[in-house]
């Protein structure tokens, strides 16, 4: 075990997936003798060649396209599209041909692709570098998406992302690639080495998507989050001073509906939280299927905490982020109810 | 300085429609024979002449001739000509079995029958093709089952698509035919990442992707040539120039101005203009352009110049939007005709073999039809069960799925 933060744990991982697969690639802007804007390839191509990690075309279609070209052939390719806000132009690549592949050829051509990307606001990055577009790819039949929220997991869900068969949106919280952070932005910035989960083995090891993490066990309310939110989250039980059982769903599609309905069943009341605008959000969803498995045990209205309605402004992110004040309210108001 | 005119916005216009009689008096054609053939390992810029010239080796009394004659023997011109006119009689019953109710959708590919056959032909049979709709030649050039083709049309219980996909999407791994999308162009970035994978994997096979004129507008035919260009992948490109796009003639893809061959200029890939009706001329450069591929010279860009002779598909209807009759006028005449021509001419073929092929193969189709059918038809079935449209949306189903399947009661 080693201590390593996000960026290196992710780095980690791909280097573990090069090794034992000689089918797998890493390929996106910026990524090969670079190392990526974000470093998360760094010295990758320095030691697999740039056969097996290059840079490409800033084209974000044309990387999903050959991308899929390639997962047709047999190949397991790794890309990283820079920005999660940059992804929209490759969306006809994901969604009409990677997520359909299998289900329009019968089972006989797949798209076997971990689409890698940095999503998520806390960094100043105005509106075209902090966007949660993640509902738009849990709305699609044949896409996973995962977000981890530790070093620790990022490094386990990004291999089973890599080994899965299916195509999977792999959203990287990029607020906290270098600490955890619980939006408290106006205090010094944590390191991960001061986080348990920062301890990430050098080796091989897989987190299996589709399941989530209780990451505080408590009884009075469910607190759903996921990526950055998981960390505003727990801060936002003490500082609210309530047992919220705090889940951090990693996997939103595949959903871990067991672990997600078992609380909400044993508190009877749920809070969901993201950074994402609300009106169709995954947020959404997740209050639905509350609805729908717990409608008996609840005690009070399934509350949202989440981005505005709004593009994601410059000047105002810690008016636009949801922070940890905006949830403890929400948590004692759930009490309430 | 001042600009006395105000600005005028030009949107294209066909220069004939519906009432005016076929003309392509205006068009140039090059005469058989006269472009000259590039080595295969020529500088890409070296064939840049070409882009603006045709291709062609048939003349206008069939025979082959010039520098791009690919020198075929009479059994493989003769197997060209059966694939064409099986094409053509599946064709038929096919968009017969739409009018009768047997299926809900059908498209021909009457006119650019060379285009699939010859290239099919001209290329190995492990190579691996990304084809448009309108490529059904080349699944029957790699003698692909027409039962099996059939059965996808009528979503029936033999349906290996199990009902999922619009009539003539086919997906066929062991025909080297990737999975068609209804989405225009998509599969021709896909088909760069392919060639890129076999080129990776130091294989032997090379890729080939078709577009029709239209859909060169969307980006990625852009992202294509960029991708292929950039790391050289052993790719065909190939752009069907059927002058029609449902009923937007080539000018609202930029064909007013150049050339879809021109293209290729701007990415530095090597670029051919071939007449799409010549079955010779369009097996020569899909020769040339896979030898290249093979060679790691990377792309090539082909347009097929031809003439989509018969509708879009079974929902359209072409005498709205341009003149009746057109195919029957076009200047580079009909794939079938020209080849069957061309083998008279050597003595080899004559009219009532000819003839005899088409009741022979005719009746092939009409036996396929019938087994086909004993399968099911779209509306009267049987279809393969509709608890399968659950399966394969990821390689294990969820939860939420199986809950579904379980909702929808089968």
């Amino acid at each position: 075990m080693v201590a390593m933060n996000m960026i290196q744990a992710l780095r980690s991982a791909m280097d573990v997936m090069l090794e034992r697969d000689p089918d797998v690639l890493v390929f996106g802007e910026d990524v090969g003798f670079f190392g990526g804007v974000f470093r998360c390839t760094e010295g990758l191509q320095q030691k697999y060649g740039k056969r097996r990690v290059f840079d490409s075309p800033i084209a974000e279609a044309g990387i999903i396209a050959t991308a899929v070209g390639m997962g047709a052939y047999g190949l397991r390719p790794v890309v990283e599209i820079q920005f999660a806000d940059y992804i929209y132009p490759a969306t006809d690549q994901l969604i009409s041909e990677a997520a359909r592949l299998r289900y329009r050829s019968g089972g006989e051509f797949t798209a076997p692709l971990t689409v890698r990307s940095p999503y998520g606001g806390g960094i100043f990055g105005g509106q075209t570098h902090s966007q949660s577009p993640e509902a738009i790819f849990t709305h699609v039949a044949g896409l996973k998406t995962v977000i981890p929220s530790t070093p620790y997991d990022a490094k386990g869900l990004l291999i089973a992302a890599i080994e899965d068969d299916d195509p999977v949106i792999f959203f990287e919280p990029k607020r906290i690639y270098n600490g955890p952070f619980d939006g408290h932005h106006d205090r010094p910035v944590t390191p991960w080495a001061k986080h348990p989960a920062s301890e990430v083995p050098e080796g091989y090891y897989r987190i299996d998507l589709g399941k989530a993490a209780i990451v505080r066990p408590g009884d009075a309310v469910t607190l759903l989050a996921y990526g950055t939110m998981v960390h505003v989250a727990l801060a936002a039980a003490e500082e609210a001073g309530v047992d919220a059982e705090v889940i951090d769903l990693r996997t939103l599609n595949p959903l871990d509906i067991e672990t997600i309905v078992a609380s909400v069943r044993k508190t009877g009341r749920c809070v969901i939280v993201h950074e994402a605008t609300r009106t169709g959000g995954f947020g959404g969803e997740l209050s639905a299927l509350v609805q729908e498995h717990c409608f008996h045990h609840l005690e009070a209205p399934i509350a949202r905490v989440t981005g505005w309605d709004t593009p994601y402004p410059h000047a105002f992110e810690w008016e636009y982020f949801p922070g940890p004040k905006r949830v403890a309210e929400a948590l004692r108001q759930a009490m309430e109810a | 300085m001042k600009n006395e005119l105000p600005l005028e916005l030009h949107i294209p216009e066909p220069k004939l429609r519906p009432g005016d009689a076929p003309d392509f008096s205006d068009m140039k054609l090059p005469a058989a024979g006269s472009a000259p053939r590039p080595d295969t390992h020529a500088q890409a810029r070296d064939t840049h002449h070409l882009v603006y010239d045709l291709i062609r080796v048939l003349d206008d009394d069939g025979k082959a001739v010039g520098p791009w004659n690919p020198k075929l023997d009479p059994e493989t011109l003769k197997r060209g000509l059966r694939y064409m006119l099986l094409t053509r009689a599946y064709d038929d019953r096919m968009q017969r079995a739409q009018r009768t109710g047997k299926t809900s959708f059908y498209m021909t590919c009457t006119g650019e029958e060379a285009v699939a056959v010859a290239q099919a032909m001209a290329l190995d049979r492990g190579d691996m093709c990304f084809p448009t709709y309108r490529q059904q030649g080349l699944l029957i050039a790699r003698d692909w089952s027409l039962v099996d083709m059939m059965c996808q049309i009528y979503s029936n219980s033999r349906d290996r698509l199990k009902g999922r996909q619009l009539p003539v999407m086919y997906s066929s791994k062991e025909a080297g035919f990737f999975s068609i999308s209804g989405n225009l162009g998509t599969q021709f970035p896909q088909a760069v990442g392919w060639a890129m994978a076999s080129a990776y994997k130091g294989d032997r096979h090379i890729a080939a992707a078709w577009i029709g004129d239209g859909s060169t507008s969307e980006g990625d035919f852009h992202h294509a040539l960029t991708f292929g260009a950039v790391y050289r992948a052993p790719v065909l490109l190939n752009i069907v120039n059927n002058q029609w796009a449902i009923s937007s003639f080539q000018g609202f893809a930029g064909g007013e101005l150049t050339t879809f061959a021109a293209r290729a200029v701007g990415f530095g890939l090597p670029g051919l203009r071939v007449d799409g009706n010549d079955f010779l001329a369009v097996y020569a450069a899909t020769q040339w352009a896979a030898e290249r591929a093979r060679a790691n010279l990377g792309p090539t860009v082909i347009e097929l110049f031809t003439y989509r002779a018969s509708a879009h598909s079974t929902s359209d209807d072409p005498d709205r939007y341009r003149p009746a009759g057109e195919g029957k006028c076009w200047p580079l005449g009909d794939p079938v005709e020209r080849l069957k021509r061309h083998l008279t001419g050597l003595g080899v073929w004559s009219d009532a073999e000819h003839d005899a092929q088409i009741l022979e193969l005719t009746e092939i189709v009409r036996t396929a039809g019938k087994e086909a059918e004993s399968y099911g038809t779209l509306g009267t079935g049987p279809t393969v069960s509709a608890s399968t449209m659950f399966d394969d949306v990821f390689k294990e189903m969820p939860w939420h799925l199986r809950q579904q399947r379980q909702q929808l009661g089968i």
